[in-house]
């Protein structure tokens, strides 16, 4: 189990705004009536990316009114799984994959090139205070090993060199092109396909 | 090697596009009506002759499992669920299909749905996999506006909806108790079974759990018969399969082969062998990270079905293929694996809660060379006290890798942690203590 920090400082308020409002009517529409619990993850997630990636408890106490759930429940939904902030993280958040699959293709190596760039320590903002690290559990693109994501994109097939390179060009503002470093299809075997010959470059 | 006429997944690198244009053109969505028309009894019967097995990784009989659900729908509704949480390390298939072949699986719930009389599926998918998410999320669209999937889809008569649900970054709820309670808003702690989900599963009503590669086979297996699919692997072990092949192999991949390929012919033809030639392979882990790993000897030999890899003490799984080398210290690897475990334990049974943080740290001293003689035989004991006394199965995911260690590299972690426990038996010590807790010098 993980243990997670709840921010100090707090904003008074949450609300959605018009736009998420409509989209939170479809999501509740999607579960049947009477089970609009169901949406609670959902909702965390709105509220998540309306807020700059992270969860004041304002927002849990206002989900939790809004779907008639009591507020600890919301709350332990909120704590328990790992995606949701609570704490302010970078605009742009770095997750580097540290599992075996990763690990043995030398994913430690990208945590130097964070460490190097961004803060010394996990879940630290950069001095621009834009950006923030930390190592996740398994993202499942094991065969594109080693990899991270930052925000909702997979970068893939990296090394030391590549990740600096990354990083400098979000610390810059741009934005680096998602997928595989080495060049290659997606999930294929490099140099190496024997499978589906006759689609290829079709 | 499987002929590419025999493959299912013919876009699983994306070479063709994934609009439902060119799934029609890959022969998705064709006779979809045909199909239905030829009853529920015909679809299940067909899935149990093909002896589909589940894709997600317990390998359970897919027709089988349909047949559980009641034959006529009463005053609870009937639902499907797809379970796309794909978190295991050394998986990544479920992701390609996703994104690449998102038809053949809103095709293949279709089917189903109407087999186990569901009118509404839900795809729970990885919060991680968010763009999998959306690219999945406009086929569904598609699908709605060309009316394959809706009121009277496909023109089956049948009324069918599809809604996508994203996970949060809980590799529990891969469980499909857990997903069930995460899909109703709650955080996903395994329920007891039985009551089994398809007697009282989402809302307490019937519902059936497939995993995404299991469902996305369904269309084409009906299409060309199960015989056809049964033709291909060995019996009880039929079809094809997405292995992954990832770790120290020069040509990391997704690829579909036959089910019961040989290991070394899936890593020397597809994966470009083992990083440093076939002698430098130290282990492999064949079915995803909650499968114990082989050793090489056992590599050079083994076919990759559910039976055989069940025979040595191992497990097909997910399918997902770690290959380890000599380069990497095998006590690390498997350490950190512990460490996945203990971060993603739920919590809710105490041997596996607590279990798997002493698996870990117990680990991380010995691949350190700071463990005592005794502990690698404690460590096993703990292993023991987790598996088979937690609510769901991953007491056992947790303590098989590790089990696995202790099988097959026993002598290596005693070479390399062989002094003399610093808190000397006759203080008679608890039975099941982290020692080093009790002496901060140890630790």
């Amino acid at each position: 189990m993980s243990i997670k920090k709840i921010s100090k400082e707090q904003p008074d308020k949450f609300e959605f705004t018009l736009d998420n409002l409509e989209k939170v009517k479809k999501i509740i529409n999607k579960y049947p009536d009477g089970k609009q619990q169901s949406a609670v993850m959902p909702l965390l997630y709105l509220a998540q990316k309306q807020n700059n990636n992270w969860i004041p408890l304002s927002a849990i106490k206002y989900i939790g009114k809004f779907l008639e759930m009591p507020y600890i429940k919301v709350y332990e939904v909120a704590t328990f799984y790992t995606m949701y902030n609570l704490t302010p993280v970078g605009n742009h958040f770095i997750q580097v994959c540290t599992t075996t699959p990763c690990m043995i293709r030398g994913a430690y190596k990208l945590v130097e090139a964070c460490k190097e760039k961004i803060s010394p320590n996990e879940n630290e903002l950069s001095k621009d205070k834009n950006c923030s690290w930390m190592e996740v559990e398994c993202l499942g693109a094991c065969v594109n090993a080693p990899m991270i994501q930052i925000n909702n994109d997979y970068y893939e097939d990296l090394d030391k060199e590549k990740t600096l390179k990354i990083i400098d060009q979000i610390l810059k503002g741009e934005t680096p092109k998602p997928g595989s470093y080495r060049g290659r299809l997606n999930t294929e075997p490099e140099n190496n396909r024997k499978t589906l010959m006759d689609t290829k470059n079709a | 090697m499987l002929k590419d006429e025999n493959r299912i997944f013919k876009n699983l690198y994306n070479d063709k596009g994934v609009d439902v244009k060119c799934a029609q053109e890959r022969g998705d969505w064709i006779n979809t009506k045909e199909l239905c028309s030829k009853g529920r009894d015909w679809i299940i019967n067909e899935i149990k002759a093909s002896e589909l097995r589940g894709r997600g990784g317990a390998g359970f009989p897919t027709g089988l499992k349909w047949s559980f659900a009641p034959k006529e729908v009463k005053s609870r509704p009937h639902y499907l669920i797809i379970n796309a949480d794909e978190s295991e390390p050394g998986t990544c298939k479920d992701r390609d299909i996703l994104r690449f072949e998102p038809h053949k699986l809103i095709e293949g719930c279709l089917i189903a749905s109407y087999a186990v009389n569901a009118h509404v599926c839900y795809i729970y998918i990885r919060g991680e996999y968010f763009n999998e998410g959306e690219k999945l999320q406009k086929a569904i669209d598609e699908a709605y506006q060309k009316n394959l999937i809706g009121k009277n889809a496909s023109g089956t008569g049948w009324d069918f909806d599809i809604f996508i649900h994203y996970g949060a970054g809980a590799y529990i709820c891969g469980e499909e108790t857990a997903l069930l309670e995460s899909l109703e808003g709650k955080k996903g702690q395994p329920r007891l079974k039985p009551p089994f989900p398809a007697l009282i599963g989402l809302y307490g009503c019937p519902t059936i759990i497939n995993n995404v590669e299991t469902i996305a086979v369904v269309p084409t297996i009906l299409r060309r018969g199960s015989k056809w699919f049964a033709s291909l692997g060995k019996p009880k072990n039929t079809g094809s399969k997405i292995f992954c092949i990832s770790g120290n192999v020069n040509n990391p991949c997704n690829v579909e082969e036959e089910m019961g390929i040989p290991l070394k012919n899936l890593i020397e033809n597809h994966a470009g062998g083992v990083i440093g030639g076939w002698e430098n392979l130290k282990a492999v882990i064949p079915g995803g990270s909650s499968m114990p790993l082989l050793p090489k000897k056992t590599c050079d030999t083994i076919t990759m079905d559910f039976d055989s890899l069940i025979q040595e003490k191992s497990g097909l799984g997910t399918a997902g293929v770690v290959v380890i080398n000599n380069d990497q210290d095998i006590i690390k690897c498997i350490a950190r694996i512990a460490r996945f475990y203990k971060h993603e334990s739920c919590g809710q049974c105490t041997p596996c809660r607590e279990g798997t943080g002493w698996m870990w740290r117990m680990l991380e001293r010995m691949s350190r060379g700071e463990a005592s003689k005794d502990e690698v035989n404690m460590l096993m004991d703990v292993t023991k006290q987790i598996e088979g006394h937690t609510i769901c199965a991953f007491g056992e995911g947790s303590a098989w890798p590790v089990q696995g260690l202790l099988r097959n590299f026993k002598k290596e972690i005693e070479k390399k942690n062989n002094f003399n426990p610093i808190i000397k038996q006759s203080k008679n010590i608890p039975y099941l203590v982290d020692q080093h807790l009790l002496d901060k010098k140890n630790a």
